[in-house]
């Protein structure tokens, strides 16, 4: 019974409690190694203070951890000066203006249902292949956008100009005489989905969608979102390759109903379940993105390196046609990666190896994307300005000033003391509409240009 | 006494940059100094300083450093920045207006309010 017996039973050893303390803190997920070691300092100079008043050590350390607060408040804290995710804010008690709506899977499920009907409307309308599957297409995400905007509750005028957005692009997706080869079919089909996710961003952003924070907030959704449709669609292949196994056994051909109908209407519901997973299912993705940037930047690096190399040996792009596009989709995944990682990043980190690793990445894809103008100038005399040439060399402007931008900024943060991530953040974010205008351009001025070749 | 949460919000970050404005410091310390100079009326906790910290080093009004504790601990170290210092400038102006005013208005209403008798009639 006397204070300070070891032979005590239920003795509690200080250093382990400090121990599972912090355990505790970094499994929910918001701390960094430096924030815990910060509050361990703090919980330490708490106990010391407390026995130099004369308390035991085990006592010092039950009040010192009882006084740092109730942890899940000090994790909210943290989750919100860490991440400044919006959603983040949940965790701390009345600080949203504009709380957003979470529960509501049963609403959630109505939406996705609806997309995936809407998918088929046109098709079910009888209209043609091409203006059925982009109807289709619109309309899905329009749905996918009214479920975001239900979610978020972005002022009206936001919501006015995103329906007249979509408005547009439908009538487009059904008036546009296509034809010919099909390849202003397929830039629309490019370009317009793009236009209208930056007008889900809009939605999504809300009235904070001018803000480089809003427009963040919208590129680590995106991110986000690509991961969950991933999981679901892989999901999804092997289901249906499962199905098609099954039924092509007892003898039925299940090709038309798993291509005409799941497989788009699947599609179209898994867009805005993997949205509403996004917002409600954050903690599980969050430790995510940065783990997949990390493992993710090494590995474009040295495959565009790899790319390079082979660039060079065998002296540029020779007989390849379109290598252009080719080299676009790389820059495309380049910039995604790029603000993906960003989007992850804590303001406040140091600028470490992945900073030079991303340089890296940028101006290897730079040298690369050398090679293919250069064998797509040479080669413009046969043929002339085509318009997957035309779209393509757009793309590639657009990117490339985009790219070198980032690649700027990001030289400046890995070998100088700029060390903050706030002037690549407004890069970044500043630069979302330029790809907004582009794609608009290219889905709507374009086709009509090459007389929908 | 409990400040409302509206004015603790409002006082945290000129405090933080006065307090560190008198050489560099870390959490602990500054929620020490934190009570001492409110004898002891304002109790900060760990919930709302480091938070706001880490904001004042995103803004880069504050720089900090991994240093040693006198007990070998490691520990962060914050200091004001030459950012900070003008901003701290500017803090104090405004409070120096907003208090004279209180002050003043307060005073004139002394009757109703003697708690708030400013600070200087009672020096007097």
């Amino acid at each position: 019974m006397s204070r300070g017996d070891t032979g005590r039973v239920d003795a509690l050893d200080p250093e382990s409690a400090i121990a599972s303390w912090r355990a505790y803190l970094v499994s929910r997920g918001s701390l960094s190694d430096g924030d815990a070691d910060e509050l361990e300092d703090h919980l330490r100079s708490q106990i010391d203070a407390l026995r130099a008043a004369g308390l035991d050590a085990d006592e010092a350390v039950l009040i010192a951890v009882k006084r740092m607060g109730r942890q899940d408040e000090i994790a909210g804290e943290y989750a919100r000066e860490n991440s400044r995710r919006l959603w983040k804010q949940l965790v701390v008690a009345g600080s949203p203006a504009r709380p957003r709506r979470l529960d509501g899977g049963v609403i959630m499920l109505a939406f996705a249902v609806l997309a995936a009907l809407l998918a088929k409307l046109p098709w079910l309308l009888g209209a043609a292949i091409a203006p059925a599957v982009l109807g289709g297409a619109v309309l899905a995400m329009a749905t996918l956008a009214a479920s975001v905007a239900w979610r978020t509750r972005p002022p009206r005028a936001l919501v006015a100009a995103s329906a007249v957005g979509f408005a547009v692009i439908f009538v487009l997706a059904l008036a546009y005489p296509f034809g010919g080869r099909g390849d202003t079919l397929v830039i629309f089909g490019l370009h317009a989905p793009i236009v209208l996710w930056l007008l889900i961003g809009l939605l999504y952003a809300g009235a904070g969608w001018r803000t480089a924070a809003g427009r963040m907030d919208f590129v680590r959704f995106t991110g986000e979102w690509i991961v969950y449709l991933a999981l679901i669609a892989l999901g999804g292949g092997v289901l249906m390759g499962i199905t098609a196994a099954v039924f092509s056994a007892l003898g039925a051909d299940p090709s038309t109903v798993l291509i005409d109908w799941v497989a788009p209407c699947g599609a179209a519901g898994a867009a805005v379940v993997a949205a509403w997973l996004v917002d409600s299912k954050q903690e599980v993705i969050e430790n995510m993105a940065p783990v997949l940037g990390r493992v993710f930047t090494p590995l474009f690096t040295i495959a565009v390196l790899a790319m390079l190399a082979g660039a060079v040996v065998t002296g540029g792009f020779g007989a390849y046609r379109e290598v252009l596009i080719v080299v676009d989709v790389l820059l495309v995944v380049v910039t995604g990666l790029v603000l993906y990682v960003l989007s992850a990043q804590q303001p406040t980190a140091r600028p470490g190896w992945t900073e030079r690793l991303q340089l890296l990445l940028v101006l290897a894809a730079f040298a690369l994307n050398g090679f293919a103008l250069a064998a797509m100038l040479g080669r413009i005399g046969d043929g002339g300005f085509t318009p997957n040439r035309v779209v393509a060399l757009g793309v590639n402007l657009v990117l490339l000033v985009g790219l070198a931008g980032t690649a700027w900024l990001l030289a400046r943060r890995a070998f100088r003391a700029d060390a903050s991530t706030r002037r690549l953040l407004a890069w970044q974010t500043g630069y979302l509409p330029v790809y907004g205008a582009w794609a608009l351009a290219a889905a709507v001025v374009v086709p009509p240009i090459f007389a929908f070749a | 006494m409990r400040l409302a949460k509206d004015l603790m919000a409002a006082t945290s970050a000129p405090l933080v940059l006065a307090i560190l404005s008198e050489g560099e410091s870390y959490g602990y310390a500054i929620i020490a100094r934190v009570r001492e100079l409110s004898d002891g009326e304002i109790e900060w906790t760990d919930g709302l300083l480091y938070p706001l910290l880490h904001r004042l080093e995103g803004a880069e009004l504050v720089a900090s450093h991994w240093g040693l504790a006198e007990s070998g601990r490691k520990r962060r170290y914050y200091a004001i920045t030459d950012a900070g210092r003008a901003e701290l400038a500017e803090h104090r102006k405004q409070w120096s207006t907003a208090v004279n005013t209180l002050a003043h208005a307060f005073g004139a209403g002394g009757r109703l309010w003697p708690a708030f008798a400013p600070a200087t009639a009672v020096a007097r």
